[in-house]
């Protein structure tokens, strides 16, 4: 067992380095990506968070043909107007308003742009960043482009100041100080050098041109690439703050490269399909969420679909799954990144393989009709003669034109995962029981699927029990699913499942009870008996119950296992728990309450004792003061002790502790004016007693 | 011996009954106070040792307030005393004074823990 394993896995290790993975299909962009736009770019008030954003926002709906600009309009252009007329206004500015207006179009006096143009070219004239150089080139084009007109009288100087920041692997630095080279600014460059060219009043020096070409062609040198195909631009160094994705960075070259293209003579040296696989990159990102990102996706396929060097042609399927029950058409359609036709070509099927069913015939070089109306390349596969499974269908695209090799990028071979499903019909079931010497003791009962009937079977432990069939596909071949079991289920309780051997023809399974006597934990009784058949390609994947098996078993000896635990309804855990009896402190033994109140009358004798006391001893109260204010003082004095004793009384009662002292600390300050001019009235008539 | 002692007792009680009628009313009151005070402390733990002493809080609380105001009594009658020399300087209203503000910091204390 265990070598056959080991080779298993390294023969499928093999076949994975080997085979190229066939691609998920991929679409061009469609109405998901228009009602994706229009919810993820959401002005609130026709106004966006910034205008770099707004222009996002506007060149997304332009390019995709949705969205309602006319409240944007309203609320944007005056802050564009602002922008533009805003004496401080750094390059960055400029650009962004620009940018937005050029889409926008709002109404803006001629006399701003010249003056605009104007600060532009003494911004150019002093610039010495990248960033500076780029905003201004590109503003000042916009302004061009408004009808304003604005000429670049050193374009020379200033391209060969852009080109002075390139680096010799076709990357860019941002500024001379700064050492580290990115490609984003190869991709910024590129632009600011292509907008240089539109803006200058007469020749750019085509030598240095044709470096720049040069240099294109050494930074596609360091493009990347995935497995299925795509490729990308990444940066090298990846700085923390400033890093900028894959998507991000390919935006900036695609944008920089066409732009470029679009201003030169002659072509540049980039073969077809690297501009083809950066269109499978930027395509397979599906619907990205983030707006940024969309922005950038879309900008780029819009640069890529009406570039120079070679536009490319997207293959789709809109369908891998496809029914011979049904007899499904292989349809494939054939068109630019934004779905726009194609020009006329023939959609070639190679080849089909599997890696599955050997015997079948492969099917190649099949030439796919073309539906004019529908615009879909389409093949029927039932004269093919296929079976189900799974396929991997390798397409080529051949151009009718030949002078359309040079303007559109086919993108070679392209392989794609087709499920292809069918109807799987079970030949010849039989089920029986047998004795211990392997001979039927009763005939195998045939059974029959479609009418549902339920076998009774019975047996004991020294005898077996045996299932067997065959699978055919609509073609008539043997099919192996994924998922044959056969379930024995005892008094819908504990459960059993078995794997079905298959042999050349057919499936069977032979449970041998005496064997099993442990794994089934020695239970007798009724087991019901279930078949589960099931796989992708087949469509009518079942569970049935094929009937019942009465099992009389020994008495399981001591050391038996039990049967695990049934799992409990999954959802009573979301039920009420069970109770919990808390176990308190048995509650001390308290005193009848007449007990209680008689003692209580108890201490209050000795305070009736102390005041007959008082009387006996002849208690007098002459000593209190008559002249007005010290009586009055004095009084306030016992108030004042009666009322901080009720505080007291209340404190007990219901007060918390910090009422309780902010009105004593009250009562405590009334109390020591009182009571300090009673007791000093007091001290000093018992001075002058003394002294008289 | 027996009849002997008991009229020295006799006598040390009468003694003792005369000196006292000489103390000054003031005294008097004083005394009659904490005898006051120490009965009813007397009577709380007659209850306790009937009815247990839960809760303990509460017994502390009645009998500390009990022996403390006795207790500050004491105090007063010893600064009061004229013929105590040692608090010559110190007047009876001030050591009052003292007396009450004590007594009323005692039973605030008595109070937050009587629960």
């Amino acid at each position: 067992m265990a070598p056959d394993h080991g080779s298993f896995g390294l023969g499928a290790l093999i076949c994975a380095l080997m085979l190229i993975c066939p691609a998920a299909s991929i679409r061009p962009i469609s109405d998901a990506h228009r009602s994706a736009a229009l919810e993820l770019f959401v002005p609130v008030d026709g106004l966006f968070p910034s205008l770099e954003e707004t222009y996002h926002a506007l060149r997304t709906f332009l390019i995709l043909g949705v969205g309602e600009t006319s409240e944007i309009n309203r609320a944007t252009c005056p802050v564009v107007l602002e922008k533009l007329k805003s004496p401080s206004s750094s390059p960055k500015g400029f650009y962004d308003a620009l940018r937005v207006n050029s889409i926008l179009g709002c109404q803006i006096g001629s006399e701003t742009l010249e003056d605009v143009a104007s600060q532009l070219r003494d911004l150019i004239k002093g610039a010495d960043s990248l960033m500076d150089f780029y905003y201004s080139v590109i503003g000042l084009l916009h302004v061009k482009g408004q009808g304003v007109s604005a000429v670049l009288s050193d374009a020379q100087g200033v391209f060969h100041s852009i080109k002075a920041l390139s680096q010799s692997d076709g990357r860019w630095r941002f500024d001379s100080n700064n050492a580290e080279s990115s490609t984003h600014a190869a991709g910024i460059a590129l632009e600011a050098l292509a907008g240089v060219v539109s803006l200058a009043d007469g020749e750019v020096d085509q030598s240095k041109i044709g470096i720049v070409k040069h240099d294109i062609v050494k930074l596609f040198d360091s493009i990347k690439s995935y497995d299925d195909g795509t490729l990308y631009f990444h940066e090298k160094h990846i700085d923390g703050s400033e890093y900028e994705g894959p998507l991000a960075t390919t935006a900036s070259v695609v944008r920089g490269v066409a732009s470029f293209a679009a201003v030169v003579s002659g072509k540049l040296n980039i073969p077809g399909d690297k501009i083809f696989g950066i269109a499978k990159f930027l395509l397979t990102i599906g619907v990205p969420g983030i707006s940024k990102d969309f922005f950038n996706q879309i900008d780029s396929l819009s640069y890529i679909e009406n570039n120079r060097i070679s536009i490319p042609l997207i293959l789709s399927l809109p369908s891998t799954v496809l029914s011979l029950t049904t007899k499904d058409q292989l349809k494939v359609e054939v068109t630019t990144v934004f779905g726009s036709a194609a020009p006329p070509l023939t959609v070639n099927l190679v080849q089909t393989s599997t890696s599955e069913v050997k015997n079948t015939p492969t099917v190649e070089n099949q030439e796919l009709q073309f539906d004019q109306e529908n615009n879909i390349h389409y093949l029927d596969i039932v004269p093919l003669k296929i079976d189900i499974g799974k396929y991997t269908l390798k397409f080529e695209i051949s151009l009718h034109d030949p002078e359309n090799l040079n303007i559109y990028a086919t993108g070679g071979r392209m392989q794609y995962l087709v499920f292809l499903t069918g109807y799987v019909k079970v030949d010849n079931p039989q089920i029986g029981v047998l004795d211990t010497d392997g001979e039927s003791s009763a005939s195998l009962v045939k059974l029959d699927f479609s009418k549902l009937d339920k076998v009774s079977l019975v047996a004991n432990h020294l005898q077996k029990m045996r299932l067997s069939f065959q699978l055919v596909t609509p073609l008539g071949h043997t099919f192996k699913p994924h998922q044959v079991y056969i379930k024995l289920r005892h008094e819908g309780r504990v459960e059993h499942i078995f794997q079905l051997e298959s042999s050349a023809r057919q499936y069977k399974i032979q449970l041998d009870f005496l064997a099993l006597l442990e794994q089934i934990y020695y239970l007798s009784g009724r087991y019901e008996i279930e078949l589960a058949i099931g796989d992708a390609a087949m469509e009518n994947s079942f569970l049935h119950i094929l009937g019942h098996i009465d099992l009389t078993l020994p008495d399981p000896p001591e050391k038996v296992s039990r049967p695990p635990p049934q799992s409990v309804d999954r959802y009573s855990r979301f039920g009420p728990k069970q109770e919990i009896l808390h176990i308190f402190r048995t509650p001390e033994k308290r005193p009848p309450k007449e007990l209680s109140f008689t003692f209580l009358g108890f201490t209050l004798l000795p305070l009736g004792g102390f005041l007959i006391g008082l009387l006996t001893l002849g208690v007098n109260l002459k000593g209190f003061p008559s002249s007005s204010l010290p009586a009055l003082s004095s009084i306030l004095f016992h108030a004042g002790i009666a009322a901080t004793l009720l505080l007291y009384g209340l404190f007990w009662l219901k007060f918390d502790l910090f009422t309780t002292l902010k009105l004593l600390g009250l009562l405590g300050v009334f109390l020591v004016f009182t009571g300090h001019r009673t007791l000093s009235y007091l001290a000093s008539t018992s001075t002058k007693t003394k002294t008289n | 011996m027996a009849k002997s002692s008991s009229s020295d007792a006799q006598a040390l009680i009468r003694s003792l009954r005369s000196a006292y009628a000489a103390t000054p009313t003031k005294l008097k009151i004083i005394d009659l106070y904490v005898v006051y005070a120490i009965t009813t402390a007397v009577i709380q733990i007659v209850y306790m040792g009937i009815v247990g002493s839960f809760p303990f809080n509460s017994f502390l609380s009645g009998i500390l307030s009990c022996v403390g105001t006795a207790v500050l009594a004491v105090c007063l009658r010893i600064q009061v005393n004229k013929e105590n020399k040692e608090f010559k300087d110190l007047s009876p209203e001030r050591a009052f004074a003292d007396f009450v503000l004590c007594n009323l910091v005692l039973h605030l204390v008595i109070m937050n823990f009587l629960g």
